[in-house]
C-alpha cells in the first residue's frame, strides 16, 4: 500500500516539475491587453500571456468565460490594474486564480481622483508605465527565480524604450500652442495623461459616465466649446460616437480622430501594443489641434 | 420670462429642434400602433423585442463590425422572424401570443448571446447599437419620419380589418380571410417602429412612448378613434415637456419623457372619466321619477 502510494507522488513530482525546467513557461493571466502586452515585454518567450478582455474590448462590459476561469487556474501569475478598473471582476480573477500569485500592478502610484474614487487610467502617463513594468518584474522573478536574469534585462531594456516614448510625447505636445492644449472626450480616461503631459482633457459628465445625457449636459458642453474655443473634440475606441458627433458639429469643433483608453487595438489596428498606444493618441492629438 | 422657459432652448439649440422633431415622429407612428397591442394584450411585446433582435445585430456585427446600418438592418431580420414566427404559431395552434412570444424571444436573445460569445468580444453591442435623442443625426431623423410616414400609411390601410379582429375576430373569420395577412402586416409595422426607435432613441423611449400614451389612452375613450387622438396627444406632450424638464433640471432625456408620460398616465388612472378611480367614488345621483 505504501509502495503504490509513494509512486504515485513520483508520478505527480515529475508531471509537476514538467519535462525539464529550460522549455518552462510562466503562464500569466492579465486583465487587459495593456497589461498583457507589458507582461510580454518583461517575460519574452518565458512566458505565455492571456488577456481576460480582448482587444477593443471593453473592461466595464466584461462577463466572465468558463475558458477564462481556466486561464486564470492554469496561470502562475494574475496581472490585475487595480484602482478600481476591474470593478467586480477583481473579485473574480482572485477566486478563479487558486494558487496563483495576484499582482495588483499599480501599486505606488498615486492615483489621480474620479470625483470620490481613483482614476484607474494610470498607464495614460508613460511614467507609471514604469512603475507597471517594475512591478510586474519583480513579480515574475518571485514566481520563476531561476530566469531572473532575462527578466531583468528584459525589463532593463523596455524601460529605456519606455524613456525614449517619454520624451517622443514630451517633444510632440510641445509642438501644440499652449492655448490650444484642450479638448474634449466621451470617457474620462485621460487624466493621467492630461496632467502628465498638460493637456486638459474635458470630459463632460453624462458624456463621460455610464450615466445618460441630460440636455442641460449637452447645452452646457456646447457652451463651453464655443466659450473656451476648444478645438476639437476626440471620440474614443469603445463608446457610441454619435452623441459626440452632435456636439461637435453643433459647437463648430473639429472631430478629432479615436483615442484608445483601455483596450489595444487587434494587430491591424493602430495601437496593437503600449507604445504604439501611446504614439497613436499623442499623433491624433497634435493633428488635431496644433493645426 | 415664459419664452425663456418654453422656447429658447429649442430656437438657441439644433439637437434640442432635433430631439423635439424625433420624438413628435415617434409619437405620431408609435402611439397608434401603441394602441393596437394594448387592444391585444401585447403590451409587453416591446420589452420582448429589445432583446429578440441581439442575434441579428450580433450577425451585422461580424459581418460588417460596428456599422449601425447593418447591426440595425440585422436587428430588424431577427425582430420580424420573431414576431412573425410567434404569430403564425399563436394562430395555428391553441399557444396564446404572449406566450409565443415569449418563448420566440427567449430562443432568439439565447441564441444572439451565443453568437456574441462565440466571437470572444467584449463589446456590448446593444448598448452600442441604441441610440440617444440628444445625438439624433439628419439620416436618424429622416428614418424615424420616414418609418412613421409607413406606419400610418399602412395603418390607415388595414385599419378596419385590423380593429375587427382586436374586438370581434370570429365574426372577421366569418366575412373575410384578411385577417392573417393584416396580422402580419401589423406585426412588421411594430417591429420596424421598435427597431428604428432602439436605434435612433433608445429602448426606453421608443418602447415607453408607444406603450405609456396608449394606457393613458384608454382612460379617456371608449371608441378607438378618440383613443388613438389621446394617445398620440399624450404622446407629443410627454415628448415636449420631458426635453424641458431635461434641459432645466438636468434630467437624462428618454426618462424625463417616459416620466412625464408616466405622470399623465397616473393622473388618468386616478381621475380619468372611463373607468379611473376616482369617478365611482362620487356617484351622479340617479335621476327617479
Amino acid at each position: 500500500m505504501q509502495r503504490v502510494g509513494w509512486r504515485f507522488a513520483a508520478a505527480v513530482a515529475m508531471l509537476v516539475a514538467g519535462p525539464g525546467h529550460a522549455q518552462q513557461k510562466v503562464d500569466i493571466a492579465a486583465s487587459t491587453t495593456v497589461l498583457a502586452d507589458l507582461a510580454r515585454n518583461v517575460g519574452g518567450d518565458h512566458v505565455n500571456v492571456v488577456s481576460l478582455v480582448g482587444p477593443n474590448g471593453d473592461i466595464h462590459s466584461y462577463v466572465p468565460s468558463p475558458a477564462d476561469a481556466k486561464n486564470l487556474a492554469d496561470a502562475k501569475l494574475v496581472i490585475l490594474n487595480g484602482l478600481g478598473l476591474e470593478g467586480s471582476t477583481a473579485q473574480f480573477m482572485r477566486i478563479a486564480a487558486k494558487g496563483a500569485k495576484v499582482l495588483v500592478a499599480s501599486d505606488g502610484i498615486t492615483p489621480l481622483r474620479l470625483g470620490n474614487s481613483p482614476d484607474p487610467h494610470a498607464w495614460q502617463s508613460v511614467a507609471n508605465a514604469k512603475t507597471y513594468v517594475a512591478n510586474i518584474r519583480d513579480a515574475l522573478i518571485a514566481v520563476d527565480p531561476a530566469d531572473r536574469s532575462v527578466f531583468e534585462a528584459n525589463a532593463a531594456a523596455y524601460l529605456r524604450r519606455l524613456d525614449a516614448l517619454d520624451a517622443e510625447v514630451k517633444a510632440a505636445i510641445a509642438t501644440i500652442p499652449p492655448q490650444r492644449r484642450k479638448l474634449v472626450t466621451t470617457h474620462d480616461a485621460f487624466g493621467y495623461l492630461g496632467t502628465a503631459y498638460g493637456v486638459e482633457f474635458i470630459a463632460p459628465h453624462g458624456v463621460s459616465t455610464e450615466a445618460e445625457a441630460s440636455a442641460r449636459d449637452v447645452a452646457q458642453i456646447i457652451a463651453q466649446i464655443r466659450a473656451q474655443k476648444i478645438p476639437a473634440v476626440f471620440l474614443e475606441n469603445v463608446a457610441d460616437p454619435r452623441l459626440l458627433e452632435r456636439i461637435a458639429r453643433e459647437s463648430g469643433a473639429r472631430i478629432g480622430g479615436t483615442l484608445c483608453s483601455d483596450a489595444l487595438t487587434d494587430a491591424n489596428g493602430p495601437a496593437p501594443t503600449y507604445v504604439e498606444m501611446m504614439r497613436h493618441n499623442v499623433k491624433e492629438l497634435v493633428g488635431a489641434l496644433a493645426g | 420670462m415664459p419664452y425663456d422657459v418654453l422656447i429658447a432652448p429649442f430656437a438657441e439649440f439644433d439637437f434640442m429642434r432635433r430631439a423635439l422633431v424625433g420624438t413628435l415622429a415617434l409619437a405620431l407612428g408609435a402611439g397608434p400602433i401603441g394602441v393596437i397591442l394594448m387592444l391585444r394584450r401585447m403590451s409587453l411585446m416591446g420589452d420582448a423585442m429589445a432583446h429578440a433582435i441581439l442575434p441579428g445585430a450580433a450577425v451585422g456585427f461580424l459581418v460588417a463590425g460596428l456599422n449601425l446600418f447593418a447591426m440595425s438592418a440585422g436587428g430588424l431580420v431577427a425582430g420580424l422572424l420573431v414576431a412573425v414566427l410567434a404569430g403564425v404559431v399563436a394562430r395555428a395552434t391553441e399557444l396564446k401570443e404572449d406566450a409565443s412570444l415569449a418563448a420566440f424571444f427567449l430562443v432568439s436573445l439565447a441564441l444572439g448571446v451565443t453568437i456574441v460569445s462565440a466571437r470572444g468580444t467584449n463589446i456590448d453591442l446593444l448598448h452600442f447599437l441604441f441610440g440617444n435623442v440628444l445625438g439624433l443625426d439628419t439620416a436618424t431623423l429622416m428614418l424615424i419620419a420616414a418609418i412613421s410616414t409607413l406606419s400610418l400609411l399602412v395603418l390607415a390601410l388595414i385599419w378596419r380589418p385590423l380593429v375587427l379582429e382586436c374586438v370581434d375576430p370570429g365574426f372577421l373569420r366569418s366575412i373575410s380571410r384578411a385577417g392573417a395577412p393584416v396580422h402580419i402586416a401589423f406585426l412588421g409595422l411594430v417591429v420596424l417602429n421598435l427597431v428604428g426607435g432602439f436605434q435612433a432613441l433608445g429602448t426606453l423611449l421608443a418602447v415607453g412612448l408607444m406603450m405609456v400614451p396608449a394606457v393613458t389612452a384608454r382612460f379617456w375613450a371608449r371608441d378607438i378613434s378618440t383613443m388613438l387622438a389621446v394617445a398620440v396627444g399624450v404622446g407629443v406632450l410627454s415628448g415636449y415637456v420631458g426635453l424641458l424638464l431635461s434641459f432645466h433640471a438636468g434630467v437624462a432625456a428618454g426618462p424625463a419623457i417616459i416620466l412625464v408620460a408616466g405622470a399623465l398616465c397616473l393622473g388618468s388612472v386616478l381621475i380619468g372619466p372611463v373607468g379611473g378611480v376616482v369617478r365611482p367614488l362620487f356617484p351622479k345621483q340617479h335621476l327617479e321619477a
